[in-house]
C-alpha cells in the first residue's frame, strides 16, 4: 500500500510536469485528488489494516497529497505566468507610428515678439499702454511737435478721412494721451503697441500696414544715460548678451536730443556683411528726451520733468531675428509660414 | 547729399582722415553717412589719347578706324564704335590690359579684319551714370579739352580719383546740403579750421542798379531778392574740374553760367537762376503772386496754369520764372547770351513747397528752399558766382546789385546752465568742455559762472531752445561717452491690465484648441467692409485711397479671414483652423472719432480629426467650432451668461447659424458659411464666428468660492423622449431643469434620432438626468416623484412624451 501510494505521487508529479496547460493540469488536479481518484481509493483500503498501521498510513497518503497539490499549484502559477507573457507577446505594437495629432495653434509672429517685448519692459515697470488706431491730427502730429505745414510730416504721408482726422502713423499719440491723462504728473513708464498705417506701396520692404512698439518714461529726474541703459538692458535680452550697442546722434520731431540706436551685427560679429550692409552694425530703433514742447503741450512743467522715449519695429525686429525676408509674409497668413513660430524660446 | 572727399579739402584741411575715417567720424557725430563710394574702383590703365588719324573701317559702316598717341613710343590703332570719334580729339583711352568696371579686361583684338589695341571710352563705360554726362558725349564718347596731356591718367582728369560720402540728412541738418556747410560740421568734429572761398571782385565803372530794377510785392514770400548783372559773358563749356564736382554730386553739366549756379548751390546751399537779361524784355524784376489761372511755361518747355499760392518772378508783367522752382523758357540762357542777370534770393520755404508740390517739380534748388536756406549767405553766394562767371565765362561784372531787402536777420541766442547739461545727460562735464565744444562748432559762446550763452550762426537754424545746446554738447562729447544707468526715484509695479490679461488668455486658449492667429488689414474694399457686419454703420473712407481694395475701415474680421482660408486652400492647406483678435471700426458722424471695438472671429474648413492611419477622419462642423467657444465661455467663467440663439445672417448657412447672446445682448454669432459663398470662394464647408471680444472680455466674473464636494451619490435617469421636430435641444433642457429643480442638477442630451423611423415632424431626443441632495442620500420614492413632475413639464410645455 505504501508502495502504491509513492508510485502514484511519482506518476502524478511526473504528469503534472508534462502538463502544458491550465486544463491539463486541473484534469491532473481531479484525477489525482478528487473524491474519485486513485488515492481516495488506497485509503478506502484502509480497512484492512492494523490500529498501528493505520494512522502512520494515513499520514503518509495525506503527504503525498499535499506534496502532490504543492507541485500543482506551482505548476499553476508557471502555467498562468507563462500565459500573461503569451498575451503580452501578442499584444506588442509600433511604437514608431504617429500618435493622435492634437490640433494647437499658435501665436502669430509679431504678437509673438511685441509679448516678448511687452513682459521685457513689464519686468523693468512699465505698464502697457493702448489707445485708437483712428487719431486726431491733434494728437498724431500736432501734440508731438509737429505743426501743421513742418516739413517732417511729409516723412510719413499719412492715410487722411477728414482734414483732422487720420490713421495714426505711429503710436506716439497714445503717449501724447498718456500724458494727458496724467495731468502734469509723472511718473509715467508705459510701452505701447499697435498698428500703425502709412501711404507706402506694399513691396518686400513696406506695408501700409504694420505694428509698432513704442515706450515712455517721464519724470522727475530721468536722463540720458536712464535711455541707454534702458535700451542696453532691452537689446541684450531681446538679442542675446553678446550684443554691443551704439546709439547716433539722429532727429525726430518730438525728441531733443535725438538718437538711433544699433546693436552688433549677429551674423559677421561686427566685421561687416550683407545684412549689416558692411557696417558691422544694425540699426534697431529711434529714441531721445522727449522734447520740452511735447511736455509743455501735454500740460508738463519742462523745466520740473523730463523723459525719454523710444519706438521700434515689431516686423523689422521679426525679420532680423527669424531671417524674414519679405514684410508682406506677416500679412498673408500662409499657415507654412504661420506655423513656424510654434517653439516657445 | 553727395560730398566729394576730394573737393572738401578746398574748405578744410584733411590731412590724417581717410575717407572712410571721415564717414565714420561723421556718422558718429550725427550725421548718417550712408555710403562711401570709391569712384575709380575696378578701373584701370586708362590714359588721355590723341586722335591722330580716322578713318572708315573698311569692312563695317559703323565702325572708325583710329590712330591714337597714347604717349607710347608707337601710336596704336584702335577700331571704336562711337559716333563722334574724330581727328584732333584728346580722349580717354583704356589700353591693352585695363581694367573696366564690371571686371572688363581689354585686350588685343582684331574687329572686322582690323587690329583694335584698347578701347575709346564713354563716361557711361567709366563707370558714371548716363543721366549726369553731359548731353552731347550721352552718345558717344567723351572729349577733353585740347590742353589735356598726352599719356596722363584720364580718371585723374575726371576727378574719379576720388571718394563720395552719401549723407542722409535728417530735415533738421538742411545746413549740410552744402559743401561748406559739410565743412563746418568736419571742422568742429576735427577741431580744425574753415577755409572760405574767393569772392572779391574787380570794380566795375557800370552800376547793375542801372541796368535793372527790382520791385517785390509779395515780401513775405520773398524779404530778399538780389540782381546782379554780368555783361559779356561767353557761353562755353565750364571748366573740366567744375564739370567733374558736379557730375561727382549727380548734377549734369549744361554750360559755363548754368554750371557755376548749380556749382554755387553746391558750395552754399543757395540756389541762384540766371536770366537772360536781353531776353527778358523789360529792365525791371516785379516779384508777386500769380494770378488764379494765369499761364506759364517752364524752361522744360511744359505750359503750367498757376494759382495765387505760387511767387513768380516777372518782368513786370509776365512771368519769367516761378520762384525757387523753374525758370521760364522766354528767358532761359541759350548759347547766344551775353548779358546775365543773377537772382539770389531767400523764398519762403511754405511758399516754394507749395508750387513745388502742385507741379510735381521736385529740385535741387526747391529742395533747399522748402528746407530754409541760410539768410546771411544769400548775398556772398551772388558775389561768388558772379566771380565765377567773370572767370569763366569771361564776364564783366556790374557794380552793386538791384535788390529789395526786407529780411531782417535775428540769430538765435540761448542759453543754459552746466547742471541742466548734466542733468539731461546724466553726465559730469565741466564747463570748459561745453565751451570748447561751442567753440568748435564755431558758435560764439559766453559763460558767465555757471551759464553758458550760445550765439547760434544763421546757417544753423535748428538751434533754437536749451536742449538744441544739450543735444550739440552731446553728440560732440560722444554718445559713447554718456554712462549707462537705469531710472530712479519712485518705482511703477509693472503689469498688463486686467483686459490684456484676458486677452492674452483668449489668444492661448484658442491656439491650444488648434487656430493659429492670423493678423489683416483694416482697410479693406467697399463692399467687404459691410460684410457680416455686426453693427451695421456707413464704413468709414479714406479722403485719398491708394486704391479701392483698400479704401475703407473694415466693420468685420471676418472677410479678410475668409481670404486667408481661400488663400491657404488654393496652396493644398484645405484643412485650416484661424483666428484674429483686432479693432472693427463704427463710424461717428465725419467729425468725431470712430468707435473701435475690439472683434474675434475664427474660421475653420477641411477635416478636424485626421489621424489617417487608424482610419479616423472626421470633417470640421458646427459643433466642432462651438464647442470651442463653449470652453473659452467656460475659462472666462461666462457660461451661465451666453445664450445660443437660432438666427439669419447674411453670408451665413440659413439652418446653421446662431447668434450669441451675453446678458441678453446680441454680442456675436457662429454659423456655416452659406454654400454659395463657399463656392465663390472656392471653400469646403467653413465655419466661422465672430463676436464682440471687447464685451466678453470687459464682462465682469465672479469671485472663485470652493464648493463642497458631494458626500453622498446621486440617482441617475435617462429619458427618451419623441419631439416635435422644430423644438430645440434647449428648450427641452430648460423645461427639465426648471420643473426638476432643486433636486435636479443636471440635464445632458446623450442621444439625437432624427431618422425615417420616426413619425413625420418627430425626433428622439434622449436626455439624461442627474438627481442629488448635498445632504442626504435621495430615496426612490423622492427622485419618481420629481422624474414625474418634469416628464408632466415636458409633455405639457412642449409635446414632449416619453418615447413608448
Ligand atoms: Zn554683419
Amino acid at each position: 500500500m505504501q508502495e502504491r501510494l509513492k508510485e502514484l505521487q511519482a506518476e502524478a508529479i511526473q504528469k503534472v510536469e508534462q502538463s502544458a496547460s491550465l486544463k491539463e493540469l486541473n484534469d491532473i488536479r481531479v484525477a489525482y485528488l478528487g473524491k474519485k481518484g486513485p488515492i481516495t481509493e488506497v485509503l478506502r483500503g484502509m480497512g484492512k489494516l492494523s490500529a498501528e498501521e493505520r494512522p502512520v498510513m494515513g499520514a503518509l497518503a495525506n503527504e503525498v497529497r499535499e506534496a502532490i497539490a504543492v507541485k500543482i499549484e506551482a505548476k499553476q502559477a508557471d502555467l498562468e505566468e507563462a500565459a500573461v507573457q503569451a498575451k503580452l507577446a501578442s499584444e506588442t505594437i509600433d511604437v514608431t507610428l504617429p500618435g493622435r495629432p492634437v490640433k494647437v495653434g499658435n501665436h502669430h509672429p509679431l504678437t509673438k515678439i511685441i509679448e516678448e517685448i511687452e513682459d521685457l519692459f513689464i519686468g523693468m515697470g512699465y505698464e502697457v499702454a493702448e489707445g485708437p488706431e483712428v487719431e486726431q491730427d491733434y494728437y498724431n502730429f500736432e501734440a508731438l511737435n509737429l505743426p501743421k505745414g513742418h516739413p517732417a510730416r511729409d516723412m510719413q504721408d499719412s492715410f487722411y478721412i477728414t482734414e483732422e482726422i487720420l490713421l495714426r502713423t505711429h503710436t506716439s499719440p497714445v503717449q501724447a494721451r498718456t500724458m494727458e491723462k496724467h495731468e502734469g504728473k509723472g511718473p509715467i513708464k508705459i510701452i505701447c503697441p499697435g498698428k500703425v498705417y502709412r501711404r507706402d506701396n506694399d513691396d518686400a520692404t513696406h506695408s501700409h500696414q504694420f505694428m509698432q512698439i513704442e515706450g515712455l518714461v517721464v519724470g522727475e529726474n530721468i536722463r540720458m544715460s536712464d535711455l541707454k541703459g534702458t535700451l542696453e538692458v532691452f537689446a541684450k535680452k531681446m538679442f542675446g548678451e553678446d550684443r554691443e550697442i551704439r546709439l547716433r546722434p539722429s532727429f525726430f520731431p518730438f525728441t531733443e536730443p535725438s538718437v538711433e540706436m544699433d546693436i552688433s551685427c549677429k551674423m559677421c560679429g561686427g566685421h561687416g556683411c550683407n545684412v549689416c550692409k558692411q557696417t558691422g552694425w544694425i540699426e534697431i530703433l529711434g529714441a531721445g528726451m522727449v522734447h520740452p514742447n511735447v511736455l509743455e503741450m501735454a500740460g508738463y512743467d519742462s523745466k520740473k520733468y523730463n523723459g525719454f522715449a523710444f519706438g521700434m519695429g515689431p516686423e523689422r525686429i521679426a525679420m532680423l531675428k527669424y531671417g524674414i525676408d519679405d514684410i508682406r509674409h506677416f500679412y498673408t497668413n500662409d499657415v507654412r509660414f504661420l506655423k513656424q513660430f510654434a517653439v516657445e524660446e | 547729399m553727395f560730398v566729394s572727399y576730394k573737393w572738401l579739402q578746398d574748405y578744410i584741411d584733411l590731412t590724417g582722415v581717410s575717407a572712410s575715417e571721415l564717414a565714420e567720424k561723421i556718422t558718429k557725430s550725427g550725421i548718417e553717412v550712408e555710403g562711401v563710394e570709391i569712384l575709380n574702383e575696378g578701373i584701370k590703365g586708362v590714359v588721355v589719347g590723341h586722335v591722330l588719324e580716322r578713318e572708315q573701317h573698311p569692312n563695317a559702316d559703323k565702325l572708325n578706324k583710329c590712330l591714337v598717341d597714347i604717349g607710347a613710343e608707337e601710336p596704336v590703332q584702335i577700331i571704336c564704335g562711337a559716333p563722334n570719334v574724330d581727328k584732333g580729339q584728346k580722349v580717354a583711352v583704356a589700353t591693352v590690359g585695363a581694367k573696366l568696371p564690371g571686371n572688363f579686361k581689354i585686350k588685343k583684338a582684331k574687329l572686322r579684319g582690323e587690329e583694335s589695341n584698347g578701347m575709346i571710352c564713354s563716361l557711361q563705360e567709366l563707370g558714371m551714370e548716363g543721366k549726369i554726362v553731359p548731353k552731347e558725349y550721352v552718345e558717344g564718347i567723351f572729349v577733353f579739352p585740347a590742353d589735356a596731356e598726352v599719356g596722363t591718367n584720364a580718371l585723374a582728369l575726371l576727378n574719379r580719383d576720388d571718394e563720395v560720402l552719401e549723407l542722409g540728412l535728417t530735415p533738421n541738418r538742411s545746413d549740410c546740403l552744402s559743401m561748406l556747410g559739410v565743412a563746418y560740421e568736419v571742422a568742429a568734429i576735427l577741431g580744425r579750421e574753415v577755409k572760405l572761398p574767393e569772392t572779391s571782385l574787380e570794380p566795375s565803372n557800370e552800376k547793375a542798379s542801372d541796368y535793372v530794377k527790382v520791385v517785390v510785392e509779395a515780401r513775405e514770400d520773398n524779404p530778399l531778392y538780389v540782381a546782379k548783372i554780368i555783361k559779356n559773358v561767353k557761353i562755353a563749356p565750364s571748366p573740366l574740374w567744375m564739370q567733374t564736382r558736379l557730375m561727382s554730386a549727380g548734377i549734369r553739366p549744361h554750360n559755363n553760367v548754368v554750371d557755376i549756379t548749380n556749382y554755387i548751390l553746391l558750395e552754399y546751399g543757395q540756389p541762384l537762376h540766371a536770366f537772360d537779361y536781353d531776353r527778358l524784355g523789360s529792365k525791371e524784376i516785379l516779384v508777386r503772386r500769380a494770378q488764379d489761372g494765369e499761364k506759364f511755361t517752364t524752361l522744360d518747355d511744359v505750359e503750367r496754369t498757376l494759382t495765387s499760392d505760387h511767387l513768380v518772378i516777372t518782368n513786370g508783367t509776365e512771368p519769367v520764372a516761378l520762384a525757387g522752382v523753374m525758370g521760364g523758357a522766354n528767358s532761359e540762357v541759350t548759347e547766344d547770351t551775353t548779358t546775365v542777370l543773377l537772382e539770389a534770393a531767400y523764398f519762403n520755404g511754405q511758399t516754394v513747397r507749395k508750387a513745388s508740390k502742385d507741379h510735381g517739380l521736385r529740385s535741387e534748388a526747391s529742395a533747399r528752399f522748402e528746407k530754409g536756406v541760410d539768410p546771411n549767405r544769400v548775398r556772398i553766394a551772388g558775389e561768388r558766382a558772379a566771380y565765377l562767371m567773370a572767370k569763366y565765362a569771361g564776364g564783366k561784372v556790374l557794380e552793386g546789385a538791384a535788390e529789395v531787402d526786407t529780411l531782417t536777420v535775428e540769430p538765435a541766442v540761448v542759453s543754459i546752465t552746466l547742471e541742466k547739461i548734466n542733468r539731461v545727460l546724466g553726465t559730469e562735464l565741466e564747463m570748459s568742455q561745453v565751451k570748447e565744444i561751442f567753440d568748435r562748432l564755431q558758435f560764439e559762446a559766453s559763460v558767465d559762472g555757471n551759464t553758458i550763452t550760445v550765439t547760434a550762426p544763421t546757417r544753423r537754424g535748428d538751434i533754437r531752445i536749451e536742449e538744441d545746446l544739450v543735444e550739440e554738447v552731446a553728440r560732440l562729447f560722444g554718445y559713447d561717452n554718456i554712462p549707462m544707468t537705469l531710472p530712479v526715484g519712485s518705482s511703477t509695479p509693472g503689469k498688463l491690465s486686467a483686459y490684456q490679461k484676458k486677452r492674452r488668455i483668449v489668444r492661448q486658449y484658442l491656439e491650444g484648441a488648434g487656430l493659429y492667429q492670423a493678423v489683416t488689414y483694416s482697410l479693406t474694399s467697399e463692399d467687404k467692409a459691410a460684410q457680416y457686419a455686426l453693427e451695421k454703420r456707413e464704413a468709414i473712407r479714406l479722403a485719398m485711397p491708394m486704391s479701392e481694395d483698400r479704401s475703407v475701415l473694415r466693420l468685420s474680421i471676418l472677410p479678410q479671414l475668409l481670404e486667408v482660408v481661400k488663400y491657404n486652400s488654393a496652396r493644398q492647406n484645405d484643412s485650416l483652423a484661424v483666428y484674429e483678435t483686432g479693432n472693427v471700426f463704427l463710424a461717428n458722424g465725419a467729425d468725431a472719432l470712430p468707435d473701435e471695438k475690439e472683434h474675434m472671429a475664427a474660421a475653420i474648413t477641411g477635416l478636424w480629426t485626421n489621424h489617417s492611419w487608424q482610419g479616423e477622419k472626421k470633417p470640421v462642423d458646427f459643433f466642432v467650432l462651438k464647442g470651442i467657444l463653449e470652453g473659452l465661455f467656460a475659462k472666462l467663467g461666462i457660461t451661465e451668461k451666453v445664450d445660443y440663439v437660432q438666427a439669419q445672417v447674411d453670408g451665413l448657412h440659413p439652418g446653421r447659424t446662431a447668434e450669441i447672446k451675453l446678458n441678453g445682448s446680441v454680442i456675436g454669432f457662429i454659423g456655416q458659411v452659406h454654400p454659395s459663398v463657399q463656392k465663390d470662394l472656392d471653400l469646403k464647408d467653413t465655419y466661422v464666428f465672430e463676436l464682440s471680444l471687447k464685451a466678453i472680455l470687459e464682462e465682469e466674473t465672479e469671485d472663485l468660492h470652493y464648493v463642497a464636494i458631494p458626500r453622498f451619490p446621486s440617482i441617475t435617469r435617462d429619458i427618451a423622449l419623441v419631439a416635435n421636430k422644430e423644438t430645440v435641444s434647449g428648450a427641452l433642457k430648460n423645461i427639465i431643469l426648471e420643473a426638476g429643480a432643486p433636486l435636479l442638477k443636471e440635464a445632458q442630451v446623450f442621444d439625437l434620432y432624427e431618422g425615417d423611423k420616426m413619425e413625420e415632424g418627430k425626433k428622439s431626443i434622449a436626455f439624461s438626468l442627474k438627481y442629488a441632495d448635498p445632504e442626504r442620500t435621495l430615496t426612490d420614492e423622492e427622485v419618481t416623484k420629481v422624474h414625474e413632475k418634469v416628464l408632466s413639464a415636458l409633455e405639457e410645455k412642449s409635446g414632449a412624451v416619453l418615447r413608448g
